[in-house]
């Protein structure tokens, strides 16, 4: 960021919305921009309340559940995609359509079909997060070297070596980078799948604070979401850093 | 060596000891699609503990023909055969070098080279105590726990060539395995496979664009026309070896040889 021609860095410019937030809370332009001070306090107080633990619980567990759901469906699915074209060609498209579709606006049918309560957040954050694991994963299978299947297969591979251990760490670059990515979609669809059904985990809190224009506290809650999804992607993110040298090496 | 006494006979070598050619290549043809003629009614043999190197033109169907041999790609027609045995896929015997390595870039160079191993199910420690013995024959002692993207091109096909002898196969199968390689690297490379051949007792195929160095290597030398590859000559180079690299390359075999092949292969170049 720069400011009057001099760059920030990154604390310091944290340190200036800070501010900013702060000054606008106290100046109470927006009824509801509460000053980052008392969101903060807020905060403090959150994490001694069992609501807010029973909350965490609830939503971490439909999350896990969700991304795990999302991992097993879409690193087979993009496998297959990517290594057989006639599963490209039907399946594709509708990848690439889910992936960049409202998928918002399907969740009230999933509470329909799931019920109100955390199946509907999982299968929610399941939506959201699997479709780009698809596509990353068939693009890694595509850069995958063509010749060390030639060397696995002449060592004498069984396709399920190949298939089960060799592609899919052959393209964990690209998969992990999916993963980062379905993280953070993962993250939204537990937030919105949660906020629709509304009785569960966060939502449950998040419905309270806005029915009672608790802004603090809803301010609050959203940081330490906003604080997890980057804790989350960041951590993915030292994993594919930590796997780059190999990655840059392929060929 | 005595890793090689302990092991269990084979099962084909009463068999095949006395058959002269280990691999036979039989009328073997193969088209890509309908428009590209790779190979067209190919046969060869290569005596077994010889070094024949393929040479000709490029796209002349060198690198099929290995495949092919290694069980890699399906013929269209004719059979290779291997110790008597018609070939339908990758086999034991046979152990493939890649032009550009091939290694798993995930695992180290002791990984690697036991891949092979791994493979057939050979137990860690074994395998392991295995692949460090052929890493030394190699030259690569110390350089156990890197990984490939920390080595040269030089010992990125040390570890390939050290990935095919672990296995033990009869016939290893070498792509231009020396083409990513600088000149002095090259030299040097070449004389170390000559030793370790020597002592190994190995049949090599070998594909390659040099013709000092199929020269230099090879005890047979197949001509290839130009596409759709055939094959125009077969030299057997009387070299002696036993004076060392640079006696070799004065050696008057070794001169004509240079000089046959280039005669045939320069008519390729208009
Ligand atoms: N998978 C493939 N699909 C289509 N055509 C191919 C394929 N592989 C090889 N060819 C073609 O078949 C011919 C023979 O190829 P091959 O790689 O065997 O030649 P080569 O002698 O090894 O060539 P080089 O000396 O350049 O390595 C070439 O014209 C090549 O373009
Ligand atoms: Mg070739």
């Amino acid at each position: 960021m720069r400011i009057l021609g001099y760059r920030l860095p990154m604390p310091a410019a944290l340190l200036l919305w800070g501010a900013l937030w702060e000054i606008a809370g106290r100046l109470e332009l927006v009824p509801i921009l509460p000053p980052l001070s008392d969101v903060l306090i807020a905060m403090g107080q959150l994490v001694h309340t069992g609501q807010f633990w029973a909350g965490a619980r609830t939503t971490l567990a439909s999350f896990a559940t969700g991304m795990g759901l999302a991992i097993a469906i879409g690193i087979p699915l993009g496998m297959l995609m990517g290594r057989i074209a006639m599963a490209d060609r039907l399946l594709g498209m509708w990848v690439n359509l889910f992936a960049s579709a409202p998928l918002t606006a399907l969740v009230p049918v999933l509470m329909i079909l799931f019920g109100l309560g955390s199946t509907t957040v999982v299968v929610t954050v399941t939506l959201f997060a699997v479709w780009i694991i698809a596509l990353d994963t068939a693009a890694g299978m595509k850069h995958v070297n063509p010749s060390l299947l030639e060397m696995v297969r002449s060592f004498g591979a069984s396709r399920w070596v190949i298939y089960g251990r060799i592609l899919p760490l052959a393209a964990l670059p690209e998969i992990l980078a999916g993963i980062r990515l379905g993280l953070i979609r993962g993250v939204k669809g537990v937030v919105i799948g949660q906020l629709l059904v509304s009785i569960v985990g966060f939502g449950e809190l998040f419905e309270l604070y806005s029915r009672n224009f608790l802004m603090p506290e809803f301010w609050a809650l959203t940081l330490f979401i906003f604080a997890f999804a980057l804790v989350a992607s960041e951590a993915i993110g030292w994993i594919e850093h930590r796997i780059e040298a190999y990655a840059s090496s392929r060929s | 060596m005595t890793q090689r006494l302990a092991r269990p006979p084979r099962l084909t070598l009463a068999a095949t000891t006395d058959a002269p050619n280990i691999v036979e290549v039989r009328r073997i043809s193969k088209s890509y699609g309908n428009q590209i003629e790779a190979l067209r009614d190919v046969s060869l043999a290569f005596p077994r503990g010889r070094l024949t190197t393929l040479l000709g033109p490029s796209g002349c169907g060198k690198t099929t023909l290995l495949k092919i041999i290694a069980g890699l790609i399906p013929a269209d027609a004719g059979d290779v055969y291997v110790n008597g045995r018609v070939v339908t896929g990758p086999g034991p015997e046979r152990a493939f070098v890649f032009q550009d390595f091939a290694l798993l870039p995930w695992a180290n160079v002791l990984r690697n080279v036991a891949f092979g191993l791994e493979l057939r199910g050979m137990a860690k420690d074994e395998r392991e105590a295995l692949a460090a013995k052929y890493i030394r024959d190699v030259g690569l002692a110390g350089f156990e726990k890197r990984y490939p993207h920390e080595l040269s091109g030089g010992m990125k096909q040390r570890v390939g060539l050290a990935r095919a002898l672990a296995v033990n196969a009869d016939v290893i199968l070498m792509d231009e395995p020396f083409s990513a390689v600088d000149e002095q690297t090259r030299r040097k490379f070449q004389e170390d496979l000559l030793q370790l051949l020597a002592v190994e007792r190995k049949t090599v195929i070998f594909v390659t664009h040099s013709i000092e160095e199929a020269a230099y290597l090879s005890d047979q030398i197949v001509l290839l026309t130009r596409r759709p590859g055939t094959v125009a000559k077969v030299l057997e180079p009387r070299i002696d070896r036993s004076h060392g690299p640079e006696a070799v390359r004065r050696d008057p075999a070794y001169l004509d040889a240079v000089e046959e092949i280039w005669a045939m292969l320069k008519q390729y170049l208009a």
